[in-house]
């Protein structure tokens, strides 16, 4: 129990609280934007860095690579906006089977579960082995800061023009939103494609950053990016109320969540109970709002007072 | 204007709880016309108004608005025609968007949303004044969020969203009236083509 091993892991912890938390954002979109839980982003992860460590094995740019990530995550989310919209499944549903399908594609793009890659052979932007001794803009941490101030300026915009209006009024009333001509089957499958795309994009760094690409890589990820979108939600709310700062929240949720994990890590714990713990994280946060409205009644002493000077004068 | 030829509205049909709800129901209405739809419950008054907004096609007959036959245009693209006032005041405009946001969404009805601004500057002058004249202090609370509004200033707020583009039809579901908060009257001074409303 050496402080200074714990000291040594936080660039790592923060890192991947980076990587971790521009698929926050993607989750945010769905989430809360859309107000639809979508649980494609455990597929979309996995099949983001199968795609990207594949096309750059295979001789291919990292911009394309990048790219080609993003485009698969893109028809990722497509598929369960289409199984929700065209087909009418309810949309939790949709996402578990696009998830499970994805666990075959990102079998297949990979050729097995697991491809590793050289980073040094591949010059990747990002890797956990620069975290020291090399300057600092190809330092993971700045390199994955770059990424995310780009995704939330760009989602700054698109949320600020007419279209990303009508995605808002869709997943806030849906009635509404027709009623206004709003086509919010198309809105939907847009926005999950939005989504998947970035959490892809997370998917194409993180395994960058990890040297490998795994078809296990993104179990559980909705509930990590669930806990990155809470802590933010909770700690950050009050100081930011601007759309772009929100997002900026959802990243440090998901900074914090890693610097927990890697505490909680050194101080011992079962790495076999982490995604249990995990899991409960969430569940006290999302209920905390719902019990405090319940059983806590809010003081209103002050009033109460104003009323009774009134009365007395 | 609008033409309801023959339609019909069958729910649940060929089951135990088949309910014909319109039957076989014409109706032709002229510009400017203004109609009061009066009835019991389970009438078929929503169930008209319905048809003609497009949340589901009719199971016969065919509705004709402006000229345009619209019988198998879905909800969004009739969205251009109508201003709708929905039954349940919370129904019409978008809670967690402030009162500009909800305003520059109606502003855009039926029109193509590109990568353009979602408000531009010179409209949120022309909300300010409108917002004004509901007389419910709603011009000085533009960034406020609608779902912090109370009922009847949501209700108000949708009330103008449907004419703030001037609508060729104005369908409105009232409350029943022991329900109903004062109307804001002043927004009937925007002229309106026909008006279809029901009790």
């Amino acid at each position: 129990m050496d402080i200074s091993t714990l000291l040594n892991q936080m660039p790592g912890a923060v890192a991947q609280g980076l990587i971790w938390g521009i698929m926050a954002i993607g989750v945010y979109i769905t989430y809360r934007v859309l107000d639809i839980a979508d649980l494609t982003v455990d597929g979309t992860m996995a099949t983001g860095g199968a795609v990207c460590v594949m096309l750059l094995i295979n001789g291919y740019s990292m911009p394309v690579a990048i790219i080609g990530a993003v485009i698969a995550g893109m028809l990722a989310g497509m598929i369960t906006g289409l199984l929700h919209t065209l087909l009418g499944i309810p949309p939790i549903l949709a996402g578990i089977l696009t998830q499970l399908s994805l666990y075959s594609v990102n079998l297949k793009i990979l050729g097995s579960g697991n491809q590793t890659i050289n980073t040094r052979k591949y010059d990747v932007l990002v890797s956990m082995g620069e975290l020291k001794g090399v300057p600092f803009y190809q330092n993971p941490i700045f390199v994955t800061a770059i990424f995310v101030i780009v995704v939330i300026c760009v989602l700054y915009w698109l949320f600020g023009t007419a279209m990303g209006s009508a995605l808002r009024a869709t997943g806030n009333n849906p009635n509404m939103s027709r009623a206004q001509g709003i086509n919010t089957n198309t809105m939907k499958v847009f926005g999950l494609m939005l989504s998947n795309g970035i959490v892809a994009l997370s998917g194409a760094l993180l395994a960058q950053y990890d040297g490998q690409a795994d078809v296990q890589k993104g179990r559980g990820a909705i509930v990590i990016g669930l806990a990155a979108v809470i802590i933010g939600e909770v700690l950050l709310s009050k100081l930011l109320r601007n759309f772009a700062l929100r997002l900026c929240a959802v990243v440090v949720g998901g900074i914090i969540y890693y610097i927990v994990y890697q505490t909680v890590i050194w101080l011992g714990l079962d790495a076999d109970l982490l995604k249990l713990l995990s899991a409960a994280v969430v569940a006290i946060f999302l209920g905390i709002p719902y019990l405090k409205r319940r059983f806590v009644r809010p003081s209103i002493k002050s009033i109460m007072a104003q009323e009774e000077d009134s009365t007395n004068a | 204007m609008l033409e309801l030829s023959n339609i019909y509205k069958v729910f649940n049909p060929n089951t135990v709880n088949e309910k014909i709800a319109l039957k076989n129901l014409s109706l032709t209405l002229n510009d400017g016309d203004f109609v009061t739809v009066i009835g019991g419950n389970g009438a078929g008054k929503s169930t008209m108004l319905n048809a003609i907004a497009g949340v589901w096609r009719v199971d016969a007959g065919s509705i004709t608005i402006d000229g345009v036959d619209v019988t198998a245009m879905p909800e969004h693209r009739r969205a251009k025609f109508l201003g709708r006032v929905f039954q349940d005041p919370m129904m019409g405009t978008a809670a967690g968007m402030n009162i500009e946001e909800n305003l520059a969404l109606a502003a855009r009805r039926g029109k193509s949303r590109g990568l353009g601004w979602g408000i531009r500057k010179a409209e949120r002058a022309e909300y300010r004044e409108k917002l004004a004249m509901l007389e419910l202090g709603l011009e000085n609370r533009m960034t406020t969020k609608v779902g912090l509004l109370s009922g009847g200033q949501r209700q108000a707020l949708t009330l103008l969203m449907a004419t703030l583009q001037r609508p060729k039809l104005l369908l409105w579901t009232s409350t029943p009236p022991p329900l109903t908060p004062r109307p804001p009257r002043k927004c009937f001074l925007s002229p309106i083509g026909s008006s279809t409303r029901t009790s």
